[in-house]
């Protein structure tokens, strides 16, 4: 009985995978180092990781899978459910003993968990597609503060870097306390030290906002009010396709503040 | 200046109000030379209103002047309403300041019609060439071909634009010229044509030379408003698969009538939006195109009216008893997509997952597949729970009062004596 530990990142978990194989030897679970404690008394074993040894565990998944589904275990990775590493180790056991095209087999409940789980995830980061509102700060840059479900912004980046190429944007994930910036050129990962915005809902202090900002806020708003037909109002299927989680960051959803 | 412009974007957005269409799918434009804004293919919405529709693209009108007095439109010539009118650079400022912010997902741009056709169309196509040209904008615009505008002016919007639409409005031409004598059917259809025609020509061209510039590359829609003249679903939907068919339309969009001129006797006096039926058309057409259904099938020629209790597919099966129950491990694709409670995501799922092992009723559950409704329509290789040989009627009873109360709020049609009852004594403290 034992387990093994690994450091949160996925090609950490995919050492740890390629150390089972190689040690030949098979754990009841696989943890992150910093995740909760699952197990009292147990036999831990710490991995280190190892991008060769992950890069090949990930080259034979790519090898053996199909084109749609190549990022699945990525995606499905990105949710951070608990106990998705064993749920992933089973589906690569099958996968890697030769089985063919196990990844559409949803009548076994790891697939279809995986399957599912990784479509939670491509709709969280469709959502930061539609949700995420950008405020013009007085150096130029466009900001944004939100916080999605998961860790999705690794997977949405590409998106507004080709959509925005000729504007600095900063995409920022208030819960997980790090953000993406872009200044023409470049992408860069960024963690704020001096927070000049609101944590709770993103908001750019208003002193250090561009003079334009409170005029297309405000028109943003009227245009969301005006373009509603009130004999058709159907409050229910307005939270179902926008849920109230992201109201807070949302202009046109915002409470006034006079 | 910025009040100006903040009360023309009040009257404007509130007279665009009415065209239903929104979506921003179809174009995989690509951001050029370091300009600004793409497309993406399946379409963004960027944010949903009180009544639950999208907010994909940024939906104005250039002007609500009108030269037509059309019955069943709030901009007719004789309301008495505020009127404005943009100048094409307020228009592509706003545009690009929403974009900018990620608030939409581009221009959707109709007007109302102002000297003539041609004058207002000239200046819609001025409009989305200031923002490709001069802005380096290269994310989706939808423009309306104003009916009646030249040939010259619709090519040229459809370089521009990604999408064009003509709106037909009334389905049947009697009609038309009942509540909007001023317009004439041939001034619809021959835009809608040219436009498929021009549409097909660029795609040919494309294959041989790949700088060929595109036409429309996001296709072309229409909307039918539905409610305000005494057309049948029947009519509707083979219209609908008409045009799908021939005039190789995106989309149809099914508008519900509102009562907006209340005052004018050539419409029908209801006080509310037939919004069950829209959604029985929508569900309709949704058939036609993702569930490989033929217009006939929906609507049988001794059937002009939906059922508005339960959706066309369930109403199809019922009528088909003699189709099912489809064995899942065995049918087809196209059988499977016909059962009830089955979607496509559903249905291409079983395909696929039935070559690994024998799906059972738990495992379609799991899938995602409605065993509320399906259970009557499909089997398994196990052995059935309870066998009955449904009688249609009664099945279709079974099911209604099985159906979700919060459901049932919304199909309910029938007339309340009661709605506003206030008992005559004064209750008792």
């Amino acid at each position: 009985m034992k387990i093994y530990t690994y450091d949160d990142t996925f090609e950490g978990l995919l050492t740890a995978i390629f150390e089972c194989y190689r040690r030949k030897d098979f754990p009841i679970d696989i943890c992150s180092r910093s995740g909760e404690q699952r197990y009292l008394f147990i036999h831990s074993i710490d991995i280190e990781s190892d991008p060769t040894k992950a890069g090949r565990v990930w080259k034979g998944v790519q090898d053996r899978m199909s084109g749609r589904n190549k990022q699945l275990l990525f995606y499905t990775f990105l949710s951070g459910e608990s106990g998705i590493e064993m749920k992933i180790y089973r589906f690569l056991r099958r996968l890697f003993s030769g089985h063919f095209n196990i990844e559409t087999d949803y009548g076994d409940p790891d697939v279809l968990y995986l399957t599912q789980t990784s479509q939670k995830v491509k709709k969280e980061a469709l959502r930061m597609l539609q949700f995420v509102r950008f405020q013009r700060t007085k150096d130029g840059l466009y900001f944004c503060g939100i916080e999605p479900r998961y860790d999705v912004l690794p997977l949405i980046i590409k998106h507004y870097q080709n959509r925005f190429a000729d504007q600095k944007w900063l995409i920022y994930d208030l819960k997980r306390s790090y953000g993406i910036f872009y200044d023409k050129s470049r992408l860069e990962e960024v963690v704020l030290s001096k927070r000049q915005f609101n944590i709770y809902n993103g908001q750019v202090k208003q002193n250090l906002l561009d003079e334009g900002e409170d005029f297309y806020h405000k028109l943003w708003r009227s245009y969301f009010k005006h373009i509603t037909i009130e004999e058709r109002k159907n409050l229910r299927l307005q939270r179902q396709h926008m849920p109230k989680r992201f109201w807070r960051y949302l202009p046109e959803k915002q409470i006034e503040v006079k | 200046m910025n009040d100006v412009v903040s009360e023309k974007l009040k009257i404007l957005s509130d007279a665009a109000k009415y065209d239903v269409s929104c979506a921003s799918s179809g174009s995989t434009r690509k951001n050029t030379n370091g300009g600004i804004g793409n497309g993406v293919y399946a379409g963004i919405c960027h944010s949903f209103t009180e009544d639950g529709r999208c907010i994909s693209l940024f939906k104005i009108l250039m002007t609500n002047y009108c030269i037509y007095d059309c019955a069943y439109c709030i901009n007719r010539r004789t309301n008495d309403r505020p009127r404005a009118t943009f100048t094409p650079q307020e228009i592509v400022d706003l545009t690009i300041g929403f974009y900018r912010r990620n608030y939409v997902e581009g221009l959707f741009l109709s007007s109302g019609v102002i000297k003539n056709p041609d004058y207002t169309m000239e200046r819609m196509v001025l409009i989305a060439k200031k923002l490709r040209k001069e802005e380096n904008y290269n994310g989706y615009i939808h423009l309306k071909a104003i009916p009646g505008a030249s040939e010259v002016l619709i090519r040229e919007a459809g370089y521009w634009a990604d999408r064009l639409s003509v709106n037909m409005e009334i389905p049947t031409e009697p009609n038309l010229k009942k509540l909007a004598p001023e317009k004439n059917y041939p001034d619809i259809i021959s835009p809608m044509t040219q436009i498929r025609n021009e549409i097909l020509v660029s795609k040919e061209e494309r294959q041989k030379y790949r700088k060929v510039p595109r036409f429309a590359p996001a296709g072309q829609s229409t909307q039918l408003i539905v409610g305000a003249s005494p057309e049948t679903d029947r009519q509707i939907i083979l219209l609908s698969s008409g045009l799908y068919e021939k005039q190789n339309l995106k989309r149809v969009y099914y508008s519900g009538y509102l009562p907006v001129n209340a005052y004018d006797k050539r419409l029908p006096a209801i006080t509310r939006p037939p919004l069950v039926r829209e959604n029985r058309l929508y569900q309709s057409d949704w058939l036609m195109r993702f569930y490989h259904f033929k217009a006939e099938e929906i609507l049988s020629e001794d059937q002009p009216f939906l059922d508005l209790d339960i959706d066309p597919k369930l109403g199809f099966a019922l009528r088909n008893m003699h189709l099912f129950p489809v064995d899942v491990n065995r049918a087809d694709y196209e059988i499977i997509l016909r059962v009830p409670g089955v979607g496509v995501q559903s249905a291409q799922k079983i395909i696929l997952a039935r070559r690994h092992r024998k799906l059972t009723l738990d495992h379609l559950k799991k899938i995602g597949v409605v065993m509320k409704r399906a259970k009557y329509f499909i089997t398994t290789n196990e052995l059935p729970a309870s066998f009955s040989d449904w009688e249609p009627k009664r099945l279709k009873h079974k099911l209604l009062s099985e159906m979700n109360s919060k459901f049932r709020k919304s199909v309910d049609t029938q007339m309340k004596l009661f709605t506003d009852f206030k008992p005559v004594l004064p209750t008792l403290h």
